[in-house]
C-alpha cells in the first residue's frame, strides 16, 4: 500500500457549494481549525448553477410577506411531511442569511428604492425570491468562495472524500484521495460536516452534473446514520429536451415567474385543467385574472403555472402522454409573446444564450420546448432541526444531502436559502461539538489500509467491465423504473436490476494509471451511486400512496394513515439496507395555526 | 448520426501528441458531448473538466481548432465535417493530463486581494443602491472563472516569467468590481499598479473577445482601473499627504 499525507482538523466540510462554504465560515468564525474539500475547482459546485433565486421572507416587493407566511407555503408544497421544526428555522432565518451575503459582497438586483428585488415563483405566495437575473447561484457561491478566502480557511480542491473514519461509534476523520495524482490522504478530524450535494447521476435525464454521485448519502449510512425520505425525487418540469445531447438541461422557473407560460400543441395554457383542490382557492379561475396577477396581486389569484413543481411535472408528463406534447417530446413554454425583447435579454441573460447556442432557439421570437428532468432529492441524511447533527455523534449535515425541509416536494428557492441557514448551523455546531471533545478520536492503520485496497482494486482487476457502462445501465434502469410516475412491479424490477448492478460494480477495471484517471473516478463512484439507488428504490416501494414528488400508479390517492411516517433506510451489520417507519411528531397547535392562516 | 474524427491532445508534463478518435456525433452536439463519448466508450482514463454542460461553471475550457473557448458551448456544426476538430487545453497554463491544466494560480492571486470593505449600513440596518449605480459591478460579477482571457493574454502567454508580476485580465475584472462597488470603501490602487501590474497591459483587447460572459474586460475595467492608478500616482494633494505621513507611493515606474 502506498504511504498517505495526514492533515489534523477540528472540523471537516465535505464540499465546496453553498451549504459547505457556509459551514466552513461558520466554524471558522467559531474558532475552529477549519478545512473544506471538493471535487471540483472552488467555485464551480452545483451553486453555481442555480438561477432563479434564493427565497426569503424580506418584504421589499410585497410588505404583506413574513416568515409565517413563508413557513406556510414551504409546509404546503412539502405537503406536511416536513420536519415543521426545520421549515419554522428555515423561515425564520433566512432573510437575515441573505442580508448578510449583501453585508460579503453580494449584488443583488434592486427595487425602484434601492433595496432587493424579488420575484414571484412556484409555490410562494408573494414575490420572494432574490435574484441576480438567471445567475442566483454564481453571485452566491462567488460571496461565499470570496469570504471563505478572506478567512484563510483551507481548501483541498479536486479531492474526493472515500470514507469517514470513526472510533467508537464517533467520527475520527475521513480518507479521501487528490484526483489529480490518485494519491491518498487521511484527514484526522473531531467533527466532519457532509455537503455534498444530490445524486442526479443515478438517472438518464437530469439538471445535474457528474458530481451528484449521491457521495455524502453513502458516506452517511456507511458511517451508520439513517437516510430519510428518499422516495422524494424531484422532477422540475422544465428541462430543455432538444437536441438530445442537452436533454436534461435545466430552464429555470424564474422562466414563468417572469410571465412565462406553459402550452400545448393546440396551443392551450393546459396548466387550468390541472388545478389541484388543494390549490384551487388560492389559483386563478382564467387567463384573465391570471395575467392580471402579475401587476395586482391584492386582487388576483396565482397563474397555475406557478403551481409547484410536482403538480406541473405531472401535467406536462400527462400531455406529453394524451399526444399534446410538442415535436421532440416535450411541451411550449414561451415568454417571447409576454415580455419585449430588452426585457428578456435583461432578466433571463442565460436562458437566451442556452437556447441560442445550444438549440438555435431565439427566446425572444420563438417558444422553447421543455419537458421534466430529475432536479433534486428532497430525500437524504437525517439530521436534528436545530443543530444539523446525525444520529452519528460528530458527523453533520447540511444541504441538498440533508433531509426534512422540503419534505414530499421542494419549492423552487428554498434550496439556497436552506444552504445558508443550515449550512451556518451546522458549521457552528460541529465546531462546538469538537471544542467540547477531551481528546481527539484515534484512526487505525488497518483499517485505512483496508480502505485503500477498496479503493485501488480496479488497477489489479484484469478484464473486468468498464465502469461507465454500468453507470448508464443504472441510469436507464432509475429512469425507466422509478422516475416520475412509479408502480409495485416496476420498482421490484428496479430492486433486482440494481442487486445485479452492485455484484457487476464488484468487477469493474481501469486502464491507464492513477493521474487524473475519470475512469477510476467513476469506479469509486459505483458504490455511492449503487447506494443511492437502492435507498430510492427501497423507500418508494413501500410508501404505498401518492403524495408530492412520489406517485404510484397502483396507490394514485394521498392515504392520510401514511402521512403518519416517515421512511428511514440505514445499514444492518451486513452492510444490508433495512426500513423503518418513524412515526411523525404532532404538530403543535400554535403550529396549526399558522398553517390554517389564510 | 455521422462519423466525425475528433483529435484530442493526450499526454502530461512530460510530453504529448494529438490523438484521434472516430465518433458517431449526433444532431446538435457539442464539443464537450464528443469528447465525454470518448472518455465512456473508448478513453475511461481521458482527463477533462467539466460541470455545468450550459456555460455556467467555466470548468471546460479549451483550445479548439487553436481558439480558446467553452467546449460545452462550442456546437461540431461550427467545423467542417470532413476534417477534424482539434482539441487542446489551454496553453498558458501548465499541463496536467490530456486536457486538464495547472490553474492554481488563479486562486493565489485571489487569495492576495484585499477583500470587500462596506461602509455602515443606512440606519434601519440595510443598504441601499439603485440598479444604475450596481449595473456595472454586475457585468464584472458575472465573471465565471473560465480563465480564457488569462489564456489569451499575451503578457503571460507569450512570457511566462511575468507571472510572477502580472495578475492578468480576469483579477483585473474582479479589482475593477470592488473598485467601483458602491459600499466598498478599500483603496487597492497600490495592489493595483504594483503587484498586478496593471501597467503591462497595452490594451490589445483579446481578453475582452474570448470572453463567453461578454464582459467588456478592456474597456470597462482595464481602462478605468489604469485612469484611478494614475489619478493616485499624479494628485499632488494626495502626494503631499502620503509624503507628511512618511509613506511612499510605491516606486514610480518600478514594477515590482
Ligand atoms: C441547474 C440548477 C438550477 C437550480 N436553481 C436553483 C434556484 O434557482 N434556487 C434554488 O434554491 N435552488 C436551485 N437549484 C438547487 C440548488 O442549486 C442545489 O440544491 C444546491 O446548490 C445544492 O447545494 P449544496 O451546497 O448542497 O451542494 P453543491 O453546491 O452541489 O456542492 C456539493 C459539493 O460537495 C462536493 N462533493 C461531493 N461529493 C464529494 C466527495 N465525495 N468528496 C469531496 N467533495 C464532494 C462537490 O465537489 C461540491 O463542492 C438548482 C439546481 C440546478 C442543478
Ligand atoms: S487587453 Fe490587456 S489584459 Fe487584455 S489581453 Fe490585451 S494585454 Fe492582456
Ligand atoms: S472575465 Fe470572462 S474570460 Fe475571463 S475568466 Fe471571467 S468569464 Fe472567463
Ligand atoms: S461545463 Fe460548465 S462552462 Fe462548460
Amino acid at each position: 500500500m502506498p504511504g498517505y499525507e495526514v492533515h489534523e482538523y477540528d472540523v471537516l466540510v465535505v464540499g465546496a457549494g453553498g451549504a459547505g462554504l457556509r459551514a466552513a465560515i461558520a466554524a471558522a468564525e467559531e474558532g475552529a481549525r477549519t478545512a473544506v474539500v471538493c471535487k471540483s475547482l472552488l467555485g464551480k459546485a452545483h451553486t453555481v448553477m442555480a438561477e432563479g433565486g434564493i427565497a426569503a421572507a424580506l418584504g421589499t416587493v410585497d410588505p404583506d410577506d413574513n416568515w409565517r407566511v413563508h413557513f406556510r407555503d414551504t409546509m404546503r408544497g412539502g405537503k406536511l411531511m416536513n420536519d415543521w421544526r426545520m421549515a419554522m428555522i428555515h423561515a425564520q432565518e433566512a432573510p437575515e442569511r441573505v442580508l448578510e451575503l449583501e453585508r460579503w459582497g453580494a449584488v443583488f438586483d434592486r427595487t425602484r428604492d434601492g433595496r432587493i428585488l424579488q420575484r414571484p415563483f412556484g409555490g410562494h405566495r408573494y414575490s420572494r425570491l432574490a435574484h441576480v437575473g438567471d445567475r442566483t447561484g454564481l453571485e452566491m457561491i462567488r460571496t461565499l468562495q470570496q469570504k471563505a478566502v478572506a478567512l484563510g480557511i483551507d481548501v483541498f480542491m479536486e479531492t474526493t472524500v472515500s470514507r469517514i473514519l470513526t472510533d467508537a461509534g464517533r467520527v475520527a476523520g475521513a480518507v479521501a484521495y487528490r484526483r489529480e495524482s490518485g494519491e491518498l490522504l487521511v484527514f484526522r478530524a473531531r467533527a466532519v460536516v457532509l455537503a455534498t450535494g444530490g445524486v442526479g447521476k443515478c438517472y438518464k435525464i437530469t439538471s445535474n452534473s457528474w458530481e451528484y454521485t449521491g457521495d455524502g448519502h453513502s458516506l452517511a449510512y456507511w458511517a451508520g446514520a439513517d437516510l430519510m425520505d428518499m422516495e422524494f425525487v424531484q422532477f422540475h418540469p422544465t428541462g430543455m429536451v432538444w437536441p438530445p445531447s442537452v436533454r436534461g438541461i435545466l430552464v429555470t422557473e424564474g422562466v414563468r415567474g417572469e410571465g412565462g407560460v406553459l402550452l400545448n400543441n393546440k396551443g392551450e395554457r393546459f396548466m387550468f385543467n390541472y388545478i389541484p383542490e388543494y390549490y384551487r382557492a388560492e389559483t386563478a379561475e382564467s387567463v384573465d385574472e391570471a395575467d392580471r396577477w402579475y401587476t395586482d396581486k391584492r386582487n388576483n389569484r396565482r397563474p397555475p403555472e406557478l403551481l409547484p413543481r410536482d403538480v406541473v411535472a405531472r401535467a406536462i408528463n400527462s400531455e406529453i402522454k394524451a399526444g399534446r406534447g410538442s415535436p421532440h417530446g416535450g411541451v411550449f413554454l414561451d415568454i417571447a409573446t409576454r415580455m419585449g425583447r430588452e426585457q428578456i435579454l435583461r432578466k433571463l441573460p442565460g436562458m437566451y444564450e442556452q437556447f441560442l447556442r445550444l438549440a438555435d432557439v431565439d427566446i425572444t421570437k420563438e417558444p422553447m420546448e421543455v419537458g421534466p428532468t430529475m432536479h433534486y432529492i428532497m430525500g437524504g441524511v437525517r439530521v436534528d432541526a436545530e443543530t444539523a447533527a446525525t444520529t452519528v455523534p460528530g458527523l453533520y449535515a447540511a444541504g441538498e444531502v440533508a433531509a426534512g425541509l422540503h419534505g414530499a416536494n421542494r419549492l423552487g428557492g428554498n434550496s439556497l436559502s436552506d444552504l445558508l441557514v443550515f449550512g451556518r448551523r451546522a458549521g457552528l455546531h460541529a465546531a462546538r461539538y469538537a471544542a467540547s471533545l477531551a481528546q481527539v478520536p484515534s484512526i487505525s492503520g488497518d483499517e485505512i489500509e483496508e480502505i485503500a485496497n477498496e479503493m485501488y482494486a480496479p488497477f489489479h482487476c484484469a478484464d473486468g467491465e468498464n465502469p461507465f457502462s454500468i453507470q448508464k445501465e443504472l441510469q436507464e434502469t432509475m429512469q425507466d423504473l422509478v422516475g416520475i410516475v412509479r408502480t409495485g412491479d416496476e420498482l421490484k424490477e428496479a430492486l433486482r436490476r440494481i442487486q445485479a448492478l452492485k455484484e457487476r460494480a464488484q468487477r469493474v477495471s481501469v486502464p491507464g494509471n492513477q493521474q487524473y484517471n475519470p475512469g477510476w473516478h467513476l469506479a469509486m463512484d459505483l458504490r455511492s451511486l449503487l447506494t443511492v439507488a437502492e435507498g430510492i428504490a427501497l423507500s418508494a416501494l413501500e410508501r404505498k400512496e401518492s403524495r408530492g414528488a412520489h406517485t404510484r400508479e397502483d396507490y394514485p390517492k394521498e392515504d392520510p394513515e401514511q402521512a403518519k411516517f416517515n421512511l428511514v433506510v440505514r445499514r444492518n451489520s451486513d452492510g444490508e439496507p433495512v426500513l423503518e417507519k418513524v412515526p411523525r411528531p404532532e404538530l403543535p397547535e400554535e403550529v396549526r395555526k399558522i398553517l390554517e392562516e389564510a | 448520426m455521422a462519423l466525425r474524427t475528433i483529435s484530442i491532445y493526450r499526454g502530461d508534463s512530460g510530453g504529448g501528441r494529438f490523438v484521434d478518435f472516430q465518433v458517431d456525433v449526433e444532431e446538435g452536439n457539442v464539443v464537450l458531448d464528443v469528447v465525454l463519448k470518448v472518455q465512456a466508450e473508448q478513453a475511461p482514463d481521458l482527463a477533462v473538466r467539466w460541470n455545468c454542460k450550459a456555460g455556467r461553471c467555466g470548468s471546460c475550457s479549451a483550445e479548439i481548432n487553436g481558439h480558446p473557448r467553452l467546449m460545452c458551448m462550442t456546437r461540431m456544426s461550427m467545423f467542417p465535417a470532413d476534417r477534424p476538430v482539434y482539441v487542446a487545453p489551454l496553453k498558458t497554463f501548465p499541463l496536467v493530463k490530456d486536457l486538464v491544466t495547472d490553474v492554481s494560480l488563479n486562486y493565489q492571486i485571489a487569495k492576495t486581494i484585499p477583500p470587500f470593505q462596506p461602509r455602515p449600513p443606512d440606519p434601519d440596518g440595510l443598504y441601499r443602491m439603485s440598479q444604475e449605480d450596481v449595473d456595472r459591478v454586475q457585468e464584472f460579477r458575472r465573471c465565471i472563472e473560465c480563465f480564457l482571457c488569462q489564456n489569451v493574454c499575451h503578457v503571460i502567454r507569450d512570457h511566462p516569467e511575468n507571472k510572477a508580476r502580472f495578475y492578468g485580465p480576469r483579477w483585473f475584472v474582479r479589482l475593477a468590481e470592488l473598485e467601483m462597488h458602491p459600499l466598498d470603501t478599500a483603496d487597492r490602487r497600490q495592489l493595483i499598479r504594483e503587484m498586478a501590474g496593471v501597467g503591462f497591459c497595452n490594451v490589445t483587447k483579446c481578453c475582452t473577445e474570448v470572453c463567453p460572459e461578454h464582459i467588456k474586460i478592456t474597456d470597462n475595467a482595464i481602462i478605468p482601473l489604469k485612469e484611478r492608478v494614475v489619478d493616485l500616482y499624479f494628485d499632488p494633494l494626495r502626494w503631499l499627504a502620503d509624503r507628511l505621513k512618511g509613506k511612499r507611493p510605491g516606486a514610480v515606474g518600478a514594477q515590482q
